[in-house]
Parts: C-alpha cells; sequence; structure tokens
C-alpha cells in the first residue's frame, strides 16, 4: 500500500486557526500519511518558540459566547482594550477543561509523527522573523519547493 | 475477552489524542502484540475503525462500559 500524501498551507495565526493544520497534520500521520505542512504569512505566528496566539471577538459572528452573549453583546464592545485577551484566555480554559490539546503540545505531536514543517522564506524576511524566535526542526522554503510534494499529494489544503 | 500485552489510558483525553497516543504506543509494540485501549471520547469508537481500516493494525474488539469505550487493538 503506498503512502498517501498530505499536503497543508497554513496562512493564519489565530487560536481558531491553529488547530485545524496541527490535527488535520498529525491526525494523518497517524494513519500513515506523509504530511507536510507550508507555513506562511500569519501561518508563521504558528512556529513561534513561544506562543501566544489569540482569538479575536471582533467581526467573528460565528464565535459562540457563554450567557448568550452572542445574541446581545455589540460588536463595538468586542472592539475594547483587553477583549481580545479576554476571550482567548476563556477559550483556552474550555478547551483545558473539555480535554482539547494544547497547540504546543499538537505541535510536538506532529514533529513526533515525521510531519515535516516548512516556514515560508519570503514571509520570514517580509516580518523580520529570525530562525531563532522559531521552534527546531522546521525548514525554510520557497512555494515552489512546496510545490514539489503539493503537486504529487493526494490531498492538498488551504487554511 | 481475549488477553492483552499492554494497555493504554486514554480517558479524558479528546480527539485526534486517543490515536495519536495509540500510534505511538504500538510503534513500540512488537508485530502481533496486543494494546488494550481504554477512551472516554465518544467519537473514539469511529476513530479507532478508520485507524484499523487505514493502518492494517486490527481491530479485535470495541465495546462500551457505562461511558467508557475499551478496544482491543493487534499490531500488525
Amino acid at each position: 500500500m503506498t503512502e498517501k500524501k498530505l499536503a497543508i498551507i497554513a496562512t493564519k495565526g489565530t487560536l481558531d486557526w491553529a488547530y485545524p493544520p496541527f490535527i488535520l497534520a498529525s491526525t494523518a500521520s497517524a494513519l500513515g500519511y506523509e504530511t507536510q505542512v507550508f507555513f506562511t504569512f500569519y501561518g508563521l505566528q504558528l512556529l513561534r518558540k513561544k506562543l501566544n496566539l489569540k482569538v479575536s471577538p471582533l467581526g467573528n459572528p460565528g464565535m459562540p459566547m457563554p450567557l448568550g452573549m452572542d445574541k446581545w453583546f455589540p460588536v463595538m464592545g468586542t472592539a475594547l482594550p483587553g477583549m481580545e485577551s479576554v476571550m482567548s484566555a476563556m477559550m483556552r480554559k474550555k478547551m483545558k477543561e473539555k480535554g482539547v490539546a494544547s497547540i504546543e503540545e499538537l505541535r510536538d505531536l506532529c514533529i513526533e509523527a515525521d510531519v515535516k514543517m516548512i516556514a515560508c522564506q519570503m514571509t520570514v524576511d517580509l516580518f523580520d522573523f529570525t530562525p531563532d524566535e522559531f521552534i527546531d526542526g522546521i525548514e525554510y522554503g520557497g512555494a515552489a519547493t512546496f510545490f514539489e510534494f503539493a503537486g504529487e499529494s493526494d490531498i492538498c489544503l488551504y487554511v | 475477552m481475549t488477553g492483552f500485552d499492554q494497555e493504554l489510558d486514554a480517558s479524558g483525553l479528546n480527539c485526534p489524542l486517543p490515536i495519536l497516543r495509540a500510534k505511538k504506543t504500538l510503534s513500540s509494540m512488537e508485530s502481533g502484540k496486543i494494546l488494550r485501549i481504554i477512551a472516554t471520547d465518544p467519537g473514539s469508537v469511529k476513530d479507532f475503525e478508520a485507524f484499523s481500516k487505514q493502518t492494517g493494525n486490527e481491530l479485535l474488539e470495541s465495546a462500551e462500559d457505562g461511558g467508557k469505550y475499551m478496544f482491543l487493538m493487534k499490531k500488525a
């Protein structure tokens, strides 16, 4: 049985967008897929050593809120200073209570599962990131390099 | 009920952790050995069926006992 290939392009850097690439990559790897994830633009935030991922309630009508807040809390309120941090902390707390793995844990599992993680060199330069800001074990490359793998993948996802 | 060689308690862990932990434990086991997995995640029932199909590790038994799910998996 030849190994199937999964290619993921991760472009977002918020807490809610961080889960899909890591969960999909780690699960696929557990199921025997050869997996590579290309982190570009805000996706680079997911590769930093010290993660401080946030989720913003502002302009996020799909976000469920406790106490039925999503029905009456004004959108302007979500733009107040500190709201982002509060919401992010609440979401993280809920995840912990429900036994959902943290991003750090999922990321470590991916590395353990031999998921190849590639940081887009262009965006690293664009945002003036330095390699020591990122975790070890990642590669640097460009779109063309990634296409080598993505072009042969059975599943290619843009997250 | 068949005996088992190793046990993995994945209680309290949610998707995708039960599968990932199972994979890790299985990779350190010899072929033919049986792993008993306990999980509380209801989604794990389907997950382990799919895991078994995709990886070729035989799912010998899948049972439920008062909210806890038990799986017996044989390393390919």
